[in-house]
């Protein structure tokens, strides 16, 4: 499948799981701040798209899993130490884990996630 | 008043299928309060019925051992009203089961006619999640008690041939 096959698929999870626009996905529209995914929305995209693509995704292998965040070795005063990014660097190596911590507080962890973002991991999952 | 919407199951099938019936009687105060000479019921309650049927199939599924909430409607669709005297039949299909919740695609039929269909999304409250929400240890809405009296009453009605055997 090409990264074009799997970006179009992507985007069509993303119109039924957030009733938007196929026009507003794009390959850099962020899950939250464009899209206006919420926390739940996460959990159903994960589960359609494994249903689209026939995988299996783990808990905390696509979106990270929120103990991670209570754990004070990762996260202090709100913000990930270097301890803490490079456990996700290590869980999330399809995110661009270098951007993030450029101001790592933990409220601006959903940036993170575009829509490229999701077709990277799918890469990393069908090949 | 209790936070019921449906009135009985008609076919119970573990972890596959549900169907419910909720009668639709004069006698209830939501008819009046939202368009007061015309009483309909809110579509806003069908949906909650319908989520009953679905959560109530999932946490049969699970044993009841999760909490099940109702997540998101992610599509709904109404093409009529309904008013007193009307029967609804509430049809939920569970079409994804998972640690963390799942899926649900519903119909509603209202005397018979597809009036609307919505797909529905529930998601299973975290032990240490529940505790923060100060959610009761027991299954809310229902009581367990109530709860397995329905389900038994809709195995002995369901059609002996169509129980899937597999399941129970």
């Amino acid at each position: 499948m090409s990264q074009d096959e799997i970006f179009q698929k992507v985007a069509t999870t993303l119109v039924d799981a957030l009733g938007v626009d196929e026009d507003e996905v794009t390959k850099d529209a962020t899950l939250t701040g464009d899209l206006g995914a919420e926390s739940i929305d996460f959990l159903d995209i994960v589960f359609r798209l494994e249903k689209n693509f026939d995988i299996k995704i783990p808990r905390g292998d696509l979106f990270p899993d929120e103990k991670l965040f209570s754990d004070a070795r990762f996260v202090k005063n709100g913000k990930m130490t270097a301890e803490g990014l490079a456990e996700l660097r290590q869980r999330l190596p399809f995110a661009d884990i270098d951007a993030f911590a450029k101001n790592p507080s933990v409220k601006e962890l959903s940036s993170l996630y575009t829509v490229e973002t999701i077709v990277k991991y799918i890469e990393g999952k069908i090949r | 008043m209790r936070w019921i919407w449906i009135d009985r199951f008609e076919e119970f099938h573990s972890g596959k299928s549900a169907t419910a019936i909720k009668m639709v009687s004069r006698a209830e105060d939501h008819l009046y309060e939202q368009t007061p000479l015309y009483p309909v019921m809110p579509h806003s309650l069908i949906l909650e019925g319908l989520a009953q049927t679905g959560g109530i199939l999932l946490g049969e599924a699970n044993d009841f051992k999760e909490k099940v909430v109702l997540a998101k409607i992610t599509s709904a669709s109404f093409f009529d009203h309904a008013v007193p005297g009307d029967e609804l039949r509430y049809i939920a299909k569970l079409v994804d089961i998972r640690t963390e919740g799942g899926l649900a695609e519903c119909q509603v039929l209202k005397n018979g006619t597809l009036m609307a269909q919505a797909e529905i999304f529930f998601a299973h409250v975290d032990q240490s999640r529940s505790q923060e929400m100060a959610l009761p240890q027991e299954n809310f809405v229902f009581g367990q008690g109530h709860l397995s009296e329905m389900i038994k009453k809709a195995r002995a009605m369901t059609p002996r041939d169509s129980i899937d055997t597999t399941t129970t």
